[in-house]
């Protein structure tokens, strides 16, 4: 490592402490590598040379914050994605969730919202969609505007489909939404069951008990102090026997809460609360 | 100290000084990878990182069959994960990062050069950590990734050695590498595997 901060990681410093003391969003706790990226990759769009002169719209021009905020937390998911995820699901939790005479879900960082839909859709086809509520939630206004919306693009619903499918999906992904003007809207049956809302790992508190949270590939951005955060919310969430599912590469295994949880489907990284 | 070959007359890097090394391929990868991965030594000191672009959607086999054909230990990393001595393969789908704390980062932003994980993600984010301490190898591949991340390796004072166009599989690669970063070395794969025996040899104090 640089023995001296260099003056790009300084002023990446300064610019994520304005942020925090302007707009409220802490980014102060995230991986630094793809951080520094995404500034990179937004420093020309904003017509910036350096992350100070950035630093200096934002402060000036604050609505130049939501614009920005799209480069900082921008994911890209899919339904269904890594089908086998679902299909564990499916499996090895469903069958246990039955005995629940109610149900709540959590999808920490949703963005677009197609890891939501794909959770209600498979409860929906286990006849479990009736007694569950989703929450659904991320801190981006703009994203989750998305979610809410439910419609995607045309061409994405093929990729859905083999992965819907992958996952044990038993009936056409057709069921569940309608088509017009390029966009594949999801039924309002499935999004009469999801709660939208604001959300901060970095920031809020456990809001409601859940049977199951599901957060992936949004711990990866995240460095370890505000990764102990996130997973403390977690645990406090989960009652003893929950569910937590993260992505393929996240693991508990250097996490100090890791004695609260058992690995579950180890490959599909299902833990349960213990 | 190394001795270069002959033909180029360059400066190889002093081994000690040698804190990690990454490599990326593309299109001919394997074979190529098959050639040097092999000479890093089993109780090498330093890790070796690799990005290899594979067709999207299939799972990663490269553990499996890299161990069977290396010395070293052969590990795909995960998130957050501490850096180690051996050869670590970035996973399917997911941008590789070195983190200032000598952890494995992840991400999955959106591919570059139609890639991910995308080699400058990878070398780009271990140059900043490493600085002069870093030697990049380019091989073989049919795509631009690599040139920047290579530069990067270069402007913070690292090493830089690329597979001869003229040799490789598919040329593009090593060629816009050569193009963007002015390597010190240009060299063939025999040549790239005996220097990468070195460089990741176990240091005498």
């Amino acid at each position: 490592m640089n023995p001296a901060a260099s003056a790009l990681d300084i002023e990446i410093r300064l610019l994520l402490e304005a942020i925090y003391l302007r707009f409220h969003h802490d980014f102060r706790s995230y991986s630094m590598a793809s951080l520094k990226r995404r500034i990179a990759v937004a420093l020309p769009r904003f017509g910036c040379e350096t992350v100070s002169a950035l630093q200096a719209k934002l402060l000036h021009e604050p609505d130049t914050f939501n614009a920005l905020l799209q480069y900082l937390t921008v994911q890209v998911s899919d339904m269904f994605r890594d089908p086998s995820y679902f299909r564990a699901f499916r499996e090895k939790i469903v069958p246990d969730l039955r005995t629940y005479p109610s149900l709540k879900l959590w999808v920490a960082g949703c963005s677009t919202g197609e890891e939501v839909y794909s959770f209600a859709i498979i409860l929906d086809e286990e006849g479990l969609l009736d007694r569950t509520l989703i929450y659904a939630t991320d801190i981006n206004p703009e994203a989750l505007q998305k979610a809410e919306a439910g419609v995607y693009a045309v061409e994405r619903l093929s990729a859905f489909e083999e992965n819907h499918r992958l996952a044990g999906g038993k009936r056409p992904l057709a069921a569940y939404c309608t088509t017009a003007y390029g966009g594949a809207a999801l039924s309002r049956s499935l999004r009469a069951k999801v709660v939208f809302s604001d959300h901060s790992l970095a920031t809020d508190n456990v809001f409601a008990e859940v049977q199951v949270v599901s957060c992936r590939n949004v711990l990866i951005y995240f460095a370890r102090a505000l990764q102990d955060r996130a997973v403390g919310l977690f645990k406090e969430a989960l009652p003893r026997r929950g569910f937590l599912g993260l992505g393929s590469k996240e693991t508990l295994q250097f996490s100090p809460h890791m004695h609260a949880f058992e690995e579950h489907v180890r490959d599909d990284r299902w833990y349960r609360r213990c | 100290m190394l001795s270069a070959p002959k033909s180029y007359g360059v400066v190889v890097p002093r081994v000690p000084a040698v804190k990690a090394v990454c490599i990326g391929a593309s299109a001919g990868g394997i074979e190529a990878l098959t050639a040097v991965l092999p000479s890093v030594p089993a109780d090498t000191p330093i890790p070796v990182f690799v990005v290899i672009h594979l067709p999207p959607g299939r799972s990663s086999r490269l553990v499996e069959l890299f161990a069977s054909r290396c010395q070293a230990r052969v590990r795909e990393p995960l998130d957050k994960e501490p850096i180690g001595p051996g050869i670590w393969f970035a996973a399917p789908d997911y941008h590789l990062l070195v983190e200032s704390d000598f952890t494995f980062g992840f991400s999955v932003d959106e591919p570059v050069h139609f890639s991910r994980p995308a080699i400058d993600m990878l070398f780009t984010s271990a140059a900043d950590v490493y600085g002069e301490g870093l030697v990049g190898i380019v091989l073989t591949g049919a795509s631009q990734d690599g040139a920047d991340g290579a530069r990067a390796i270069r402007d913070a004072g690292g090493f830089v050695i690329v597979q001869d166009p003229m040799t490789a599989l598919a040329s593009t690669m090593p060629a816009a590498a050569v193009g963007r970063a002015t390597p010190q070395i240009v060299t063939t794969l025999p040549e790239i595997a005996l220097l990468l025996r070195d460089v990741a040899r176990a240091r005498e104090s």
